[in-house]
C-alpha cells in the first residue's frame, strides 16, 4: 500500500465543485449587495463618509446658489476691486470688484452640472457598448472595442480640445467633450466585468432556461457588473470636475461671464502677485470636490469590489492558508 | 522506530488578530518527530493544521499572530530564537514543501537561482559550486537533464516536476527536519504517488524527521509512523498509525475513516460496496470555538452530558504500540465497542450520522474550496 | 498599426469639421479675392476632401507634414522646435513621480494600515485630486513671487545654460511630477502588497534568505511588472496630455502649440501634432511590450 494512496471521492479538492447542478447552492446567484448594507460600511469608513457629507453640502450649494450667493456674482463694483479677504468679502474681491466667495457659490452648480453631464453621459454610452461588446463576443466586441482604443489612444485632454474646436465652446459642449473622453473608460470596465460574470453558472442557468439576451443583461449581468461601475462614476466624476476646470482655464470651456472655476483661475492668474485670493480660492474649491468624489470612490471600491478587499489584508497567503474560519 | 528527537513541540499555541476579533487557530498542540521518523498531522481545511508548522518557522506575520509554547528543534526553542538565528536555522535546521507548486516558486527567476541562493544563503560557497550542488540535487529529485533545468523558468516545468524542485530547494541544505505541507494536494494521483515515493526515499537516505501534513488519509497509512487527528486547532487523537487508523476513538476520527472507501472491506452478497460517509458541517470558526468537545457541533454520537459543557482532555485509550501511546480526546470512550470490528470502522459513525446523506459531497475533509 | 490608421482617418475628418474657413482666418481681414484663391490652391483646400486624406497620408508617410497656415513655417521644423522642451519636461518629471511613488509606495505596502501607509494614502489621493494649473499657480506665487527663488515660466535649451535650464525646469517637473507620482504610488503599493502576499516569499523566507534579499529579488522584482507598465502610461500622457502645465509655465511645447493651432484652425499643425502623439503612445507601448518581455521570462517564447 505505500506511496500509493486510494483516491478518495470526497476528500479529493475538485470534488465539490466538479459536478455543478447538483448542490442546489451552486446555481444561486450571489446576493446583491444591498443598499442599505452598502452605506452601512460606508458609513464605518471615516474618510468616505466625510467626503459623502462634504459632497452633499456642495451639491446643496449648487442647488441653492441663487439664494447662498447673496451678493450678486456679477455685479460689478470698480471701487470695491481687488480686495484682501475680509468679513464682508470672505474671499475678497476680484479685479471687477466682483465677490469671490458668490462666484465659488455659483461655479459650484456650473462645474458640477458639467461634470454630471458629462459622467452621464459616459455612463450611458459606455456601459451600453461595454455591455454589448462583452456580452456577444467575437465581432462585435472587435469593432466596438478597437473603435474604443482609438479614442484612448488619444490624449484625453487634447480629445476634449478637438471635440471643442468642432463645437464650439460653452458649458454644454464641454461636457459632452469630457463624457467623449470618459466613454471608454466605462465601456472597458463593464466589458471586464461582463466578461467575469458571463459564464458564471446563474447566467449559463438562466440561458438554459431560456430567457432572452436583454433579460438576463439586464437582470442577471449589469447587477454583477454593477460594483466597479459605480466605483468608475465616482472617480469618473472627480476628473470631470478636474477637465471642466481645465478646460475653462484655456478659455475653451464655460464663458465668460458666467463664473466657472477654471475661468476664474484664469482670470485670477494675471493678478497672482497682487491679489492672490483670486486665483487661490476657485482653486481650492475644484480641489475639495474632487477630493471628496475620489475619497467617496475608494471608500465604494472598498466596500463594493470584493476583489480589491481581499488585497487589504497584507498579511498575506499564511493566514490564508489554513485560518479558514476567519472568512 | 523512533531515534532521537528533532522536534519537541510542547503546548504550542497559535492566536491571530482577524478583523473578527481573535481566533485562537492553535490551541495546546505537543508532540514529536524523532529522526527518520514521519509524523502526520490530519485534519480538514481549517483545522490549524498549516498554521501550526507556520508558527514553528515564524513564517506568520509576526503583527497578527501570537505564538506561545515551547518547539525544541535539536534541543534549540524555535520560538524564542532571535530572528537571525532562526533565519540560520530555516533551511539546514528545517526545510518546508508547500501545497501549491503553481505558486510556491518565483516565476520570474530561473529554477537554479532558486535554489543557489537557498545554498549560498548559509554557506560560503562560491556561484560555480552552488550550481554544480544545485544540478546534483535535481538529479536526487529526479528531475531528467538536471543540468538544462537550472536554466529553465518554473513555468515551463510541469506540476510535478515544479514540486521536486520545491523538495530540492527544502532538502538542499541537509534539513534535520521536512515539513511537507499538503505537498501532493495539488498534483495528480500518480505524481502524488511518485512525490511520495522520493520523499520517502530521502529521508531513509538522510535519516530526516518529516512532518506530513495532510487530509488524505491514504497517504498516512502509507507513509506515516504517527499520526496526529487535528480538529478545531486542537489534538483529538495521536496514536501510532496502526492504533489510530484501526482503532479510531474519537468520533471525529472515525467520521474521517468513515469517508474512506476501505478496499480491503469485504464486499456485500450482491457485490455492493459499503457506504461512503461524510462528517456533516463545518468546522467551528476559530474566533468563536464551543466551550466542550470542540467536535460537539457535529458529533453523530454525543454520549456524554459533559460533551457539550466540558474540554475533554487528551487522555490514553488504548494500550498503545511501538512505545508510544494512543490518545484521544472525547468522552465517549466508555461504551465505545465498535472499534474493535477492526476494518469497517467507518460502520460506527454510519450508524450515528443521521444527516449524512443531505449534504453529500458538500463537505467531505477539506471539502471547502481554497 | 489600426489604431495609427484609425487616428489619423479620425484626426483628419475632426479636423475637417471644424467649423470656419482656416484660409479666411490665415489672411486676416483685408485680402483680395486672388491671394484668397491663391492660398486656396497653395494649401490643396480646394481638391475633395478625400484626395487631401490621401495626399496628406502618402506625404505624411515621408515625413512631410505640411506647412503651416499661419506661419509658413513646415509642420515638421515647428514640431521639432517644440519637441525638446517636451521630451525633457515629460523624463523630467517621470523622474520626479518614480522619485516620489517608488519609495512612497514601498513603504506604505510593507506596512499596510499604518500611519505611514495612511499618510501616503492620503498624500497621494491630494496629488491626484489637486488641480495641477492651480498648484503650478501657488508654486509661482511662492518660489517666483514671495521667495523669489525661481524664475517663473520659460524653457533654456541645456546647452546654453545649464542652471537656468535647471531652475525653470523645477516648477513644471514638480507639478507634473506630484500628479503622475500619486497615480504611480498607488500602483506600486497593491503591486507590493501582492507580492508580498504570495506563495512564492513564504518559500523565499522558508529557504532562510536574509530579508533584504527576499524583499529585492522575489518582492521588489516581481512588483516591477506593473510598474513598468504605469509608467509607460504616464510617460505617454506626459508626452501629450499636459497642455494646461505649459501655459501656466509658458513652456514652449508640443501641447501649446496643439492648443495653439485649434485656436487658429491651422489644420496641418493639428493634424501632425496629434498624429505624433498617436505615434507616442504607440511606441512607448511598444516599448513597454519590450520591457516586459525582458523582465517576464513567461512572456518570452
Amino acid at each position: 500500500m505505500t506511496g500509493a494512496p486510494v483516491p478518495e471521492p470526497g476528500s479529493s479538492p475538485d470534488t465539490p465543485a466538479g459536478a455543478p447542478g447538483t448542490s442546489p447552492a451552486a446555481t444561486l446567484r450571489p446576493a446583491r449587495p444591498r443598499w442599505q448594507e452598502t452605506l452601512g460600511l460606508l458609513a464605518r469608513n471615516p474618510t468616505a463618509a466625510i467626503a459623502s457629507l462634504l459632497l452633499i453640502a456642495i451639491v446643496l450649494i449648487a442647488i441653492f446658489d441663487d439664494t447662498l450667493a447673496a451678493e450678486g456674482p456679477n455685479d460689478i463694483d470698480v471701487a470695491e476691486r481687488l480686495q484682501s479677504p475680509s468679513w464682508e468679502h470672505p474671499f475678497g474681491t476680484d479685479d471687477l470688484g466682483r465677490d469671490i466667495l458668490s462666484r465659488i457659490i455659483l461655479g459650484a452648480s456650473v462645474s458640477l452640472r458639467v461634470g454630471f453631464l458629462a459622467v452621464g453621459f459616459a455612463l450611458v454610452v459606455g456601459t451600453l457598448i461595454g455591455l454589448l461588446a462583452g456580452y456577444y463576443g467575437r465581432w462585435v466586441d472587435d469593432v466596438l472595442m478597437r473603435f474604443m482604443d482609438m479614442l484612448f489612444a488619444f490624449p484625453a485632454v487634447l480629445l476634449a480640445i478637438a471635440v471643442l474646436a468642432v463645437r464650439g465652446p460653452g458649458s454644454g459642449n464641454t461636457a459632452l467633450a469630457i463624457g467623449i473622453v470618459y466613454t471608454p473608460i466605462f465601456a472597458r470596465v463593464t466589458r471586464a466585468s461582463v466578461l467575469g460574470v458571463r459564464e458564471e453558472v446563474y447566467v449559463r442557468a438562466s440561458r438554459s432556461v431560456g430567457a432572452s439576451d436583454w433579460r438576463i443583461l439586464t437582470r442577471h449581468i449589469l447587477p454583477n457588473a454593477a460594483p466597479p461601475i459605480i466605483v468608475q462614476t465616482s472617480i469618473s466624476l472627480a476628473f470631470a470636475v478636474l477637465a471642466e476646470a481645465a478646460l475653462s482655464f484655456l478659455g475653451l470651456g464655460t464663458q465668460p461671464p458666467n463664473p466657472s472655476w477654471g475661468l476664474m483661475l484664469a482670470e485670477g492668474r494675471s493678478y497672482i502677485e497682487l491679489a492672490w485670493w483670486i486665483a487661490f480660492f476657485p482653486g481650492m474649491a475644484i480641489f475639495l470636490t474632487v477630493l471628496c468624489f475620489n475619497l467617496l470612490g475608494d471608500g465604494l471600491r472598498d466596500v463594493l469590489d470584493p476583489r480589491q478587499r481581499t488585497q487589504m489584508s497584507g498579511s498575506g497567503a499564511a493566514v490564508a492558508a489554513d485560518a479558514g474560519g476567519e472568512k | 522506530m523512533t531515534g532521537e528527537p528533532v522536534l519537541e513541540v510542547e503546548d504550542l499555541r497559535v492566536r491571530l488578530r482577524t478583523p473578527r476579533g481573535p481566533a485562537d487557530v492553535v490551541n495546546g498542540l505537543t508532540y514529536r518527530v524523532g529522526q527518520g521518523e514521519t509524523v502526520a498531522v490530519v485534519g480538514e481545511s481549517g483545522s490549524g493544521k498549516s498554521v501550526s508548522v507556520l508558527a514553528l518557522l515564524g513564517l506568520l506575520p509576526a503583527r497578527v499572530a501570537t505564538v506561545t509554547g515551547r518547539a525544541l528543534l535539536q534541543g534549540e526553542d524555535l520560538l524564542t530564537m532571535s530572528p537571525s538565528r532562526l533565519r540560520q536555522v530555516r533551511g539546514p535546521g528545517a526545510g518546508m514543501v508547500f501545497q501549491d507548486p503553481m505558486t510556491s516558486l518565483n516565476p520570474v527567476l530561473t529554477v537554479g537561482r532558486q535554489i543557489v541562493e537557498g545554498l549560498r544563503a548559509h554557506s560560503d560557497m562560491s556561484k560555480a559550486v552552488a550550481r554544480r550542488r544545485a544540478a546534483e540535487l535535481l538529479g536526487e529529485v529526479g528531475l531528467p537533464d538536471p543540468e538544462g533545468a537550472l536554466d529553465r523558468y518554473p513555468h515551463e516545468l510541469s506540476g510535478g516536476m515544479r514540486q521536486r524542485v520545491v523538495i530540492a530547494i527544502a532538502l538542499s541544505n541537509s534539513p534535520a527536519l521536512l515539513i511537507a505541507d499538503e505537498a501532493t494536494t495539488a498534483l495528480d494521483v500518480t505524481v502524488q504517488a511518485q512525490i511520495i515515493d522520493l520523499i520517502a526515499t530521502l529521508q531513509a537516505d538522510h535519516g530526516t524527521g518529516v512532518i506530513w501534513i495532510t487530509h488524505d488519509l491514504g497517504v498516512v497509512a502509507g507513509i506515516a509512523d504517527r499520526v496526529l487527528v487535528m480538529y478545531g486547532g486542537r489534538c483529538v487523537e495521536d496514536g501510532t498509525v496502526d492504533d489510530v487508523l484501526e482503532h479510531p476513538a474519537h468520533p471525529y476520527t472515525r467520521g474521517l475513516l468513515g469517508s474512506l472507501p476501505d478496499l480491503a472491506a469485504p464486499v456485500g452478497p450482491d457485490g455492493e460496496v459499503p457506504d461512503l460517509t461524510t462528517v456533516p458541517g463545518l468546522p467551528p470558526p476559530p474566533t468563536d470555538l464551543p466551550p466542550g468537545c470542540v467536535f460537539w457541533p457535529r458529533c453523530p454520537v454525543r454520549a456524554d452530558p459533559r460533551c457539550e459543557t466540558e474540554q475533554p482532555p487528551l487522555a490514553v485509550v488504548g494500550p498503545g504500540s511501538g512505545g508510544l501511546e494512543h490518545r484521544a480526546a472525547t468522552w465517549c470512550t466508555e461504551g465505545e465497542a465498535p472499534s474493535a470490528g477492526s476494518p469497517a470502522a467507518g460502520a460506527s459513525s454510519r450508524a450515528g450520522g443521521p444527516a449524512a446523506g443531505a449534504t453529500s459531497g458538500a463537505d467531505g475533509p477539506e471539502g471547502g474550496g481554497r | 498599426m489600426v489604431v495609427l490608421a484609425g487616428v489619423s482617418v479620425i484626426v483628419f475628418s475632426l479636423v475637417h469639421l471644424v467649423p470656419g474657413d482656416p484660409v479666411r482666418l490665415a489672411l486676416g481681414t483685408r485680402f483680395s479675392q486672388e491671394s484668397y484663391d491663391a492660398l486656396r490652391e497653395r494649401s490643396g483646400l480646394d481638391q475633395p476632401l478625400i484626395e487631401q486624406f490621401f495626399g496628406w497620408l502618402g506625404r505624411a508617410l515621408t515625413g512631410d507634414l505640411g506647412v503651416s497656415f499661419r506661419s509658413g513655417e513646415t509642420v515638421t521644423s515647428l514640431i521639432a522646435e517644440r519637441l525638446p522642451a517636451t521630451l525633457t519636461l515629460a523624463f523630467a518629471s517621470i523622474l520626479v513621480a518614480l522619485l516620489i511613488a517608488v519609495p512612497l509606495g514601498t513603504i506604505s505596502a510593507l506596512r499596510p494600515r499604518s500611519i505611514i501607509d495612511r499618510f501616503a494614502t492620503v498624500i497621494s489621493q491630494f496629488g491626484i485630486s489637486v488641480p495641477d494649473f492651480w498648484m503650478g499657480i501657488v508654486l509661482i506665487l511662492v518660489f517666483a513671487g514671495t521667495l523669489g527663488w525661481l524664475p517663473s515660466g520659460g524653457f533654456v535649451p541645456i546647452g546654453e545654460d545649464p542652471l537656468e535650464w535647471l531652475q525653470r525646469l523645477v516648477m513644471p517637473a514638480v507639478v507634473t511630477g506630484v500628479v503622475s507620482g500619486s497615480v504611480i504610488t498607488r500602483f506600486v503599493r497593491s503591486s507590493m502588497l501582492e507580492a508580498l502576499g504570495s506563495d512564492h516569499v513564504r518559500t523565499a523566507q522558508a529557504k532562510g534568505l536574509p530579508t533584504r534579499q527576499v524583499f529585492t529579488w522575489h518582492v521588489l522584482r516581481n512588483a516591477l511588472l506593473p510598474l513598468v507598465t504605469v509608467t509607460g502610461v504616464q510617460l505617454a500622457y506626459l508626452l501629450s496630455g499636459v497642455v494646461v502645465v505649459e501655459i501656466v509655465f509658458s513652456w514652449p511645447g508640443l501641447g501649446q502649440l496643439a492648443l495653439q493651432a485649434v485656436q487658429a484652425r491651422d489644420y496641418p499643425v493639428l493634424q501632425g501634432a496629434v498624429l505624433l502623439f498617436a505615434l507616442v503612445f504607440l511606441v512607448i507601448n511598444l516599448v513597454v511590450d519590450l520591457l516586459y518581455t525582458a523582465i517576464d521570462p513567461r512572456i518570452r517564447r
